[in-house]
């Protein structure tokens, strides 16, 4: 399926299968995400090569930014106007404690959804939502189609 | 500029390919590999594959796979600065796209480990496809430089 086929199908049913399957990174990456109370929540599912450490253990950094990036594109496709995938202009991660090799989830708040830009705070957890491995705030260009 | 590495710099590369990249199961898994190092410099490169595509309507790579192939260059470029080996961790990473990224095209990230204090490392790095001066992505980033090896629990782990 198409890419922007994928968006307008999710928009109907809210299911994030079409658009994973429709972007070849997330398959790789184990990338999805569901609507858990009206809120869409990220998340990756843990498998042996997303580790950055593996004595520690812990996951690689690069990975939680990967989910962060996704989980407000996610967000921003579910309450976009548009089915045009918004470009990311920059990404600020900050580590706040090592993620173990389980999966991670994601939650995103738009701190500010303009027209043309959309200011994203998000946060990745394991089991705790209060307790995030990792924050990121992101701008991104909404493009129109 | 010089490079002091020369006489050894085969060996060095193995050694990073075969601890740092190799040793990464994420590094590994994006097949990275190490095109160039100096004292406090990194470079690597992320070789392009249909399965790290973002948007398969432009087949340019994804964001994500961007961050860590720049958590990883910088935080080489922090190891390659170190006097000893440390175990090191990412405190923060931004990352801006300066210009879209080319299709089928691999991304390479220089990293310059420009200070280091006693526990925290600082670096720049740009990614581009093969031209330092045209930028895809530049970045800057920290990273906590463990000195007890028994402490745990802060920052990314990403090394």
């Amino acid at each position: 399926m198409r890419l922007r086929d994928a968006v307008t199908a999710v928009r109907k049913t809210g299911d994030f299968t079409a658009i994973q399957q429709a972007i070849p990174y997330a398959r790789f990456m184990g990338i999805t995400a569901e609507l858990i109370d009206g809120d869409v929540i990220g998340r990756m599912r843990y498998s042996d090569h997303l580790v950055g450490n593996a004595s520690v253990p812990a996951l690689h950094g690069g990975t939680l930014g990967a989910l962060m990036e996704s989980t407000a594109i996610f967000k921003l496709l579910w309450h976009g106007e548009t089915t045009a995938v918004p470009k990311t202009i920059n990404i600020t991660v900050e580590y706040l404690r090592g993620a173990r090799p389980e999966d991670v989830f994601a939650r995103a708040e738009f701190t500010r959804h303009g027209r043309r830009v959309a200011n994203v705070r998000v946060f990745a957890y394991q089991d705790d939502p209060e307790r995030p491995a990792a924050v990121a705030t992101a701008h991104f260009l909404l493009v129109q189609d | 500029m010089s490079d002091p590495f020369l006489p050894q710099k085969d060996e060095i590369r193995r050694r990073l390919e075969g601890r740092y990249v190799g040793a990464v199961p994420h590094n590994q898994a994006l097949n990275l590999r190490v095109v160039d190092y100096m004292p406090e410099h990194l470079c690597l490169a992320l070789p392009y594959r249909e399965d790290l595509v973002g948007n398969p309507e432009t087949g340019v790579l994804h964001g994500g796979c961007i961050t860590s192939l720049i958590d990883a260059t910088c935080g080489g470029a922090v190891i390659m600065s170190l006097a000893a080996p440390r175990r090191i961790a990412t405190l923060d990473l931004r990352i801006d796209y300066v210009r879209p990224a080319l299709p089928h095209q691999e991304v390479i990230c220089d990293a310059h480990c420009y200070k280091v204090t006693r526990h925290v490392a600082f670096v720049r790095a740009a990614a581009h496809h093969g031209d330092k001066a045209s930028p895809i992505a530049t970045s800057s980033g920290t990273f906590i430089v463990f000195r007890d090896d028994g402490r745990r629990g802060e920052g990314g782990e990403s090394q």
